[in-house]
């Protein structure tokens, strides 16, 4: 199975051109097709899955074009990283799939859903199978355009056009300084295979300044993709795309591609002298982590809340890599796709039923849409990171990695999860509990095509922790299957894990006061910590600093170019074309006098000629021997003289 | 001597008469005139001692085209062509052309060297005359037969009134 | 001065370009007729003077000479049935009105 592995990606590229050619006549309007491509890839990446854990590698590699004497090769490559990363975009992907039928049921543009999804659930696999830069930069490249695609799927919206503008720009800044570090590896390397470049830098040939350079460059390119700072302020927007969209891309695959990178290349920064590429990702995910998670607390669309909380939740990915918590970090990626997945999906059950996105019309929902608000609240908890559920054991291993390494991204570490769980429950105890504060929706629970996934969502999100689990006598199965063998992990510690939970059950008790039994209004929170509410309303003001340091100097270069380009570009070309028109009008003038003239002439001549000669034939037998007699007269003068 | 006197006056009787038939504006002196000339010509065939020749051209010439000649004037314009003019306005041009003809002919006429045989013609030169049409030139004679019947039939289809 | 060839010759050409002269500025259809014969007459002036001259023995001058008579004879004979007939239709035998091949 595992030489076969490039049907993975091949499936659902396939299902994108059947669905974007035949969409409508297709069974389901595409959405079968879809499903199903996806579904075989998901039963292919478990067989392989169940290869990779019992020792199978797998590599392939075919040379496609040189550039001077350096080969560009594509393949693929599958190892424990990959095999993880297949599972958890084909399942949660087809999962997502089927709710999509029901969340988008009637939408006009319902075929070429499914056809953009199917793209994307290409383009993400391709990318987690390349072996090389370069395979793993068209699969990055291609997502962020699926990305752009999906969010403005609703385009007649203004916010939505804009939002998949910024997300693409965004992502391109990141993206540029990834392909610096690519570009960077391959004039140093000579060679963008996977394995060349860590062999490298195991040699040495690639150390030092050099490469802290390419692997901060190469995670630029993550800091886009997965919304950290400062490239965070278009995944809130995004939230303008279909809930599907949002629970696949910006939650559980694509925004976990930069995750990915880094722990693909996790050699470069690893190797960094005194590992201070790590430290940078530490600390970026850290700050990120913290300062996204604030956000989320005032938030009341109930989308924005999930968006910043995954926002924050690559932040603590990113922290954990950096502390040399590789397991951690691709662990807390794996448990944060199903929760965070499940989240969204639910959320989009609830947006579904009350027609709008504000948690502050809600309310009291639990009676009426039971099966959302149990699976929403095993997501919550998961998120918040109470055992036994997924979040618990990802997040704890994050933590103590931190605790271990660096005590300020421990401090930060901690108070995000405090964080965390209360903007959770805030969502939560606003959304379903108290009772209903609309006085025009009337809410009732999801069809079972959008159920049946929450329910399925949910059931990972209670047990995938229990992978990475310190079992007696096995020991941790995921550490043991995904790790990197320098950054050996910290052992289990049941105190620390207490702690963790105890920061935990504070945010939710926290929250509880607050806003399930009212004990402290929320009014009176917002006037207490005044300054603090307004600089979290206005979300540290991001949007604004871009809009002013980069958006208007932007803005005004390219007016000065349209003016340069009106005036004088159109100017020179307008100035062509009056010149040829001038000169045009001489030609006509050569064309009509001496042209004309000189055709006119040749026809004026033969008249002429033709109406003197045409007297010649007089009719006249005499006049005619006349001429003979002449010319016997010439010919015998002429024979005479010879 | 006498020859020679007998040769010029017998020129003139054919060429000063010829210049009557052609520039005479009165068209039945002209047909009139060819009498003459083909007399002249009679005699100069005599000289040549082609007496045969010369009996026909009497018979034929002066004889019947001269009133073949006669006869169609009067049935067509007649008397009243006399008042019309005759000569048309090529005049110059054709005493011109036919100055110059004149000229080169007799410049090729004197340049050139005849091959003059002295022989003796037969002396009854018209049975000689007839043994020829005869023998050598029979093809000749029953051609010419042929055509004299065409010319005569066709003359008269030619002539005839339409009605 | 000796009666030879070239003399019955020149006489001949003179006669022969009288008649050319008629035949040329002649209006009457029948006085170019009239011209057509004397050049005839002329031809055979020099058949016969070559006769003559050149080959006595043979006889084919006087041959050729009668037969151009004879033709002569048809010809105008033709000729003239022509002449009635087109002025049975023109109304004019004089040639320079005749110019139906005008262009």
């Amino acid at each position: 199975m595992l030489q076969v592995a490039w049907l993975i990606p091949l499936l659902p590229f396939i299902a994108f051109w059947v669905i974007l050619f035949r969409g409508r006549r297709l069974p389901g309007e595409g959405a079968y097709v879809a499903i199903g491509a996806l579904g075989l890839s998901g039963l292919l990446s478990l067989v392989i899955l169940g290869q990779v854990m019992f020792g199978g590698r797998y590599q392939a590699t075919m040379v496609w074009a040189t550039m001077g004497d350096r080969p560009l090769a594509v393949g693929y490559a599958v190892d424990p990283l990959t095999a993880v990363m297949l599972f958890v975009v084909t399942v949660v992907g087809s999962l997502i799939f089927i709710y999509s039928v029901g969340y988008m049921h009637g939408d006009p543009r319902y075929p070429r859903f499914f056809a953009y999804l199917s793209l994307f659930a290409a383009s993400m696999l391709l990318l987690v199978l390349a072996n090389n830069f370069l395979v793993l930069y068209a699969g990055w490249e291609l997502v962020g355009l699926c990305s752009y695609l999906l969010i403005g799927f609703w385009f007649e919206r203004p916010a939505a056009a804009r939002a998949s503008m910024k997300a693409f720009v965004t992502t391109r800044v990141g993206d540029f300084f990834m392909f610096l570090g690519i570009l960077l590896l391959f004039f140093t390397v000579g060679s963008l295979q996977f394995d060349a470049v860590f062999a490298a830098v195991q040699t040495g040939s690639l150390a030092g300044p050099l490469l802290t350079l390419a692997a901060v460059l190469i995670f630029g390119g993550a800091v886009g993709k997965s919304a950290q700072i400062p490239l965070h302020v278009w995944l809130p927007d995004a939230m303008e795309g279909p809930t599907p969209v949002s629970a696949l891309i910006h939650a559980a695959t694509m925004v976990a591609a930069g995750v990915y990178l880094v722990a693909r290349t996790y050699e470069l920064f690893f190797s960094s002298p005194d590992h201070l590429a790590l430290t940078v990702v530490a600390y970026i995910g850290g700050l990120t982590a913290l300062m996204a998670a604030t956000i989320g607390i005032v938030q009341d669309d109930i989308k924005r809340v999930l968006a910043y909380s995954t926002i924050s939740q690559l932040g603590y990915m990113m922290l954990g890599l950096g502390v040399l918590g590789y397991t951690a970090g691709v662990f807390h990626l794996m448990t944060h796709a199903f929760f965070k997945a499940l989240l969204f999906l639910a959320a989009g059950s609830v947006i579904h039923a009350m027609n709008t996105n504000d948690i502050k019309e809600m309310g009291g929902l639990a009676k009426v849409m039971p099966v959302t608000y149990v699976t929403m609240l095993v997501g919550g908890l998961a998120l918040a990171g109470v055992p036994p559920f997924a979040g618990f054991w990802s997040k704890d291993e994050i933590l103590l990695e931190a605790y271990h390494h660096d005590r300020t991204l421990f401090y930060l570490g901690a108070a995000g999860a405090f964080v965390t769980a209360f903007y959770v429950f805030r969502m939560i105890f606003y959304t379903f509990t108290g009772s209903l504060r609309s006085h025009t929706a009337h809410p009732h629970e999801s069809p079972q095509v959008m159920t049946v996934p929450l329910i399925v969502l949910a059931a990972f999100s209670g047990v995938i922790g229990l992978v990475g689990a310190p079992w007696p006598l096995v020991g941790n199965m995921f550490h043991r299957f995904v790790h990197f063998e320098a950054a050996e992990g910290a052992p289990f510690d049941l105190r620390f894990a207490a702690l963790s939970t105890a920061i935990a059950g504070a945010g939710i008790l926290a929250a509880a006061v607050v806003y399930r039994w009212q004990l402290v209004s929320s009014a009176t929170l917002r006037r207490v910590l005044a300054p603090a509410y307004a600089v979290l309303v206005h979300k540290y003001w991001w949007d604004e600093f871009y809009a002013v340091s980069v958006v208007r100097p932007v803005v005004w270069v390219a007016q000065q170019l349209r003016t340069f380009d009106v005036y004088a570009i159109d100017g020179a070309v307008n100035a062509i074309g009056v010149v040829f028109v001038w000169l045009s009008r001489l030609y006509r003038v050569f064309d009509l006098y001496v042209v004309d003239g000189a055709v006119n002439l040749v026809g004026w001549l033969a008249k002429a000629a033709g109406g003197r000669l045409r007297h010649v034939q007089t009719g006249r037998a005499q006049n005619y021997l006349l001429v003979i007699a002449l010319g016997v007269i010439v010919l015998a003068v002429i024979g005479l003289t010879r | 001597m006498g020859e020679l006197a007998a040769f010029m006056i017998l020129s003139l009787v054919t060429l000063i008469p010829a210049v009557v038939v052609v520039t005479s504006s009165n068209i039945v002196r002209a047909a009139l005139s060819l009498v003459p000339t083909f007399l002249g010509v009679t005699g100069l065939y005599v000289m040549l001692q082609a007496e045969f020749v010369a009996g026909i051209q009497v018979l034929i010439y002066a004889g019947a085209i001269t009133v073949l000649i006669l006869f169609v004037i009067m049935l067509t314009e007649g008397g009243t062509g006399v008042r019309t003019r005759q000569l048309n306005d090529q005049v110059p041009l054709g005493a011109m052309a036919a100055v110059w003809l004149a000229f080169v002919l007799i410049v090729i006429f004197t340049r050139t060297g005849w091959p003059t045989a002295a022989g003796v013609l037969p002396a009854y030169n018209v049975v000689a005359v007839g043994n020829a049409f005869l023998s050598d030139y029979v093809l000749i004679f029953e051609v010419t037969s042929v055509v004299l019947l065409v010319s005569l039939v066709g003359a008269i289809v030619i002539a005839r009134r339409e009605d | 001065m000796q009666v030879g060839l070239t003399s019955y010759l020149i006489v001949a050409a003179l006669l022969f370009c009288l008649g050319l002269y008629g035949v040329l500025t002649r209006r009457n259809a029948v006085a170019i007729l009239m011209g057509i014969e004397l050049m005839l007459n002329a031809a055979n002036i020099n058949l016969v003077a070559f006769n003559r001259f050149v080959a006595p023995a043979a006889v084919a001058g006087q041959v050729f000479a009668l037969v151009i008579i004879t033709l002569a004879a048809c010809e105008a004979a033709v000729g003239l049935a022509l002449v009635m007939a087109a002025y049975r239709s023109l109304e004019t035998i004089q040639v320079d009105e005749i110019n139906l091949m005008k262009w």
